[in-house]
């Protein structure tokens, strides 16, 4: 059986590997080989990560009905709550400004 | 001219044909990604050959790509095995691994000179066809897998062999033959090695077309 | 069109992306497997005509550059017939397609290549043409094509380098290699003015209309035009259209209209080189079918 082979690629040390290509192969040995050669010739990757297609699982729907943005920073409108509070601030009694021998 | 500067051309003169041969697989490989992949092989090579020719240039006071392409064919001091025209996959899989197993004997013996630049370059070429050895190994286990395969690959073998055997100095060549048989499961036949110093009739064609584009302008042309 | 194929193509049009596994209208997947298999096509048929001078070159330094150069194209075959057989037609059936005539590649590969300055031609100023087109692609609306014309750009810069290194060692050397350049340049300006292709207006074009291509073949013959021009007569090369000038007001470069005729008649099959060329495939082809069954059957 020909078997396809994702090859993520990591381009410097530090950096996160990401999907680069894929490739016929084989066996491993074989798509060893040709991932070295296909995205390394060149010295141009830190490293590679070579995996079965059929082991990589593809997740693509992320549903949110109920609106639960609580736990994004999106969730946040703080812009009037921000405004209220610097007004009541500064039109407030100046209670601690200059007391002095306060008890 | 030493016997340094003609082991330095046995060397240079073998990787630069080996090379060149298998460049005409250029486009023509039996898969896409094993094109690729071969044509890294060619290439180093290539680059061996460079290197090599640089150290011979340096000792007869001429330049790399004149001893490359410059000489006549008489003149090349390569092994008979990398001047055969074969473009076969079978046989190019058994001269690959013929001449890396034979090389791999012939590097080691080289890295241990006394002689540092020798021993060096012997060291880098090493390293690097640890990749085409590992190349060979993995075709030929292929090929071995299966009646077909090992049909091809085996006749391929016997076919090279008096000129794998050619490749090396008498005092190798036992060590060429165990290695070659253990692999295979089987034993080679006794036959005359095919060494250096008669060219295949081979070569001057590959010498011709080598050469047409370099001979087309006078010497000291740059291109 | 249905209301799905309608949202798809202003998705599409307003710069939405699509992957592999997306639902797409089958005219746009028929559509991307002609364009994109074309191309990947016109890779493995462009390392013909060039392969022959690697054998040939006439330094150490000219083989690797030029074996290199070779080596990414067959590359970028494999990573485009790879995106081909994800969207659907297998490799194999593409080669057939390809070795029978069934299926087309770009006209600049069914020429023949006589000379070294062949070589440095094709080098610079066919990979300069195929650059235009590539960069455009990169914005392509379906985006395993996009992102492996990353890859290919990348690797394309250097093969330029290369050409115009070749170049300007010949126009620089004797006045035979001057003429080898000159000689090769009067042979592929036809071809390179075919390059992009019949001047389609965009709203015709419905390459344009799917997102697959985001640059009409006028724009690219333009830019194509105006990046090379000045840098082939400033190294005393004559090109050989005494009608091709830049019109300074509009800023359009005007030109002797190409035979499209004769595009038309290269593009199916009947160029110099073709069947010699596809022949050839075929043959090789045969010769190492033995070599897939071998590999792929299970061992014994």
């Amino acid at each position: 059986m020909r078997r396809v082979f994702e090859v993520f690629r990591q381009e410097r040390k530090g950096q996160p590997l990401q999907h680069a290509g894929s490739l016929v192969a084989p066996d491993e040995r074989f798509a060893e080989l040709y991932a070295r050669e296909q995205y390394g010739r060149r010295q141009e990757s830190a490293a590679l990560w070579l995996v079965p297609r059929e082991a990589v699982h593809e997740i693509g729907d992320f549903p949110d009905e109920f609106d639960l943005k609580y736990r994004r920073v999106d969730g946040y409108s703080i812009k009037e709550r921000l405004r209220e509070a610097r007004e009541r601030a500064s039109s407030a009694e100046p209670a601690a400004e200059g007391a002095e021998g306060a008890g | 001219m030493s016997a340094r500067t003609d082991l330095l051309l046995q060397l240079a003169d073998d990787e630069l044909i080996l090379g060149w041969r298998d460049s005409e697989w250029t486009g023509i490989a039996p898969f896409l990604e094993e094109d690729v992949a071969f044509s890294s092989i060619a290439q180093n090579e290539i680059g061996h050959a460079r290197a090599l020719y640089e150290l011979a240039a340096a000792e007869l006071g001429t330049s790399a790509d004149a001893l490359a392409f410059d000489r006549r064919p008489e003149e090349y001091r390569c092994a008979p095995l990398v001047e055969l025209r074969r473009l076969e996959w079978a046989r190019t899989i058994a001269r690959r691994w013929l001449y890396e197993t034979a090389d791999e004997l012939r590097l080691a013996a080289l890295k241990e000179s006394p002689d540092p630049e020798l021993a060096g370059i012997a060291a880098k070429m090493d390293r690097e066809e640890t990749y085409h050895r590992l190349h060979a190994e993995m075709w030929v286990d292929r090929l071995l897998a299966t009646e077909e395969g090992r049909s091809r690959l085996e006749e391929a073998v016997e076919e090279l062999w008096p000129y794998a055997l050619g490749v090396l100095d008498d005092e190798l060549r036992p060590d060429l033959r165990r290695r070659a048989e253990e692999r295979l499961g089987r034993a080679l036949p006794e036959v005359e090695p095919i060494p250096r110093g008669v060219h295949e009739a081979d070569l001057a064609e590959l010498w011709e077309e080598m050469t047409m584009v370099r001979r087309s302008a006078p010497a000291g042309a740059r291109w | 069109m249905d209301t799905r194929t309608q949202e798809f193509v202003e998705y599409v049009q307003s710069g939405g992306q699509v992957e592999a596994t997306d639902w797409m209208p089958d005219e746009y997947r028929a559509r991307l497997i002609k364009f994109i298999e074309m191309h990947a096509n016109s890779e493995l048929m462009g390392v013909l005509p060039e392969r022959d001078w690697i054998l040939r070159a006439p330094t150490l330094q000219r083989k690797l550059a030029l074996t290199a150069k070779i080596q990414d194209e067959v590359g970028h075959a494999q990573l485009i017939y790879r995106v081909v057989e994800d969207l659907g037609k297998p490799r194999s059936a593409c080669l057939d397609d390809l070795v029978s005539g069934r299926s087309k590649f770009h006209n600049v590969f069914h020429y023949p290549t006589r000379t070294w300055g062949d070589v440095g031609v094709i080098a610079w100023l066919v990979d300069a043409a195929a650059i235009v087109s590539q960069k455009a692609l990169l914005k392509c609306s379906y985006a395993p094509y996009a992102r492996i014309m990353k890859k290919i750009c990348w690797e394309e810069s250097f093969h330029i380098l290369h050409g115009r290194d070749v170049i300007l060692t010949l126009v620089t050397g004797t006045q035979e290699q001057f003429e080898l350049v000159q000689e090769a340049l009067n042979r592929w300006w036809e071809p390179l003015m075919h390059f992009h292709g019949t001047p389609i207006p965009a709203d015709d074009d419905p390459m344009l209309f799917w997102r697959i291509k985001s640059q009409a073949n006028e724009d690219a013959r333009q830019q194509f035009l105006d990046g090379y021009v000045p840098q082939i007569r400033e190294l005393g090369l004559e090109i050989p259209d005494p009608a091709l000038r830049k019109d300074e007001e509009t800023g359009r470069w005007l030109y002797t209209e190409p035979d499209w005729e004769r595009l038309r008649a290269v593009i199916t099959g009947h160029g110099p080189a073709s069947a010699e060329r596809l022949a050839f495939r075929r043959l090789s082809r045969a010769d190492v079918a033995w070599v897939e069954r071998v590999v792929l059957a299970e061992a014994a």
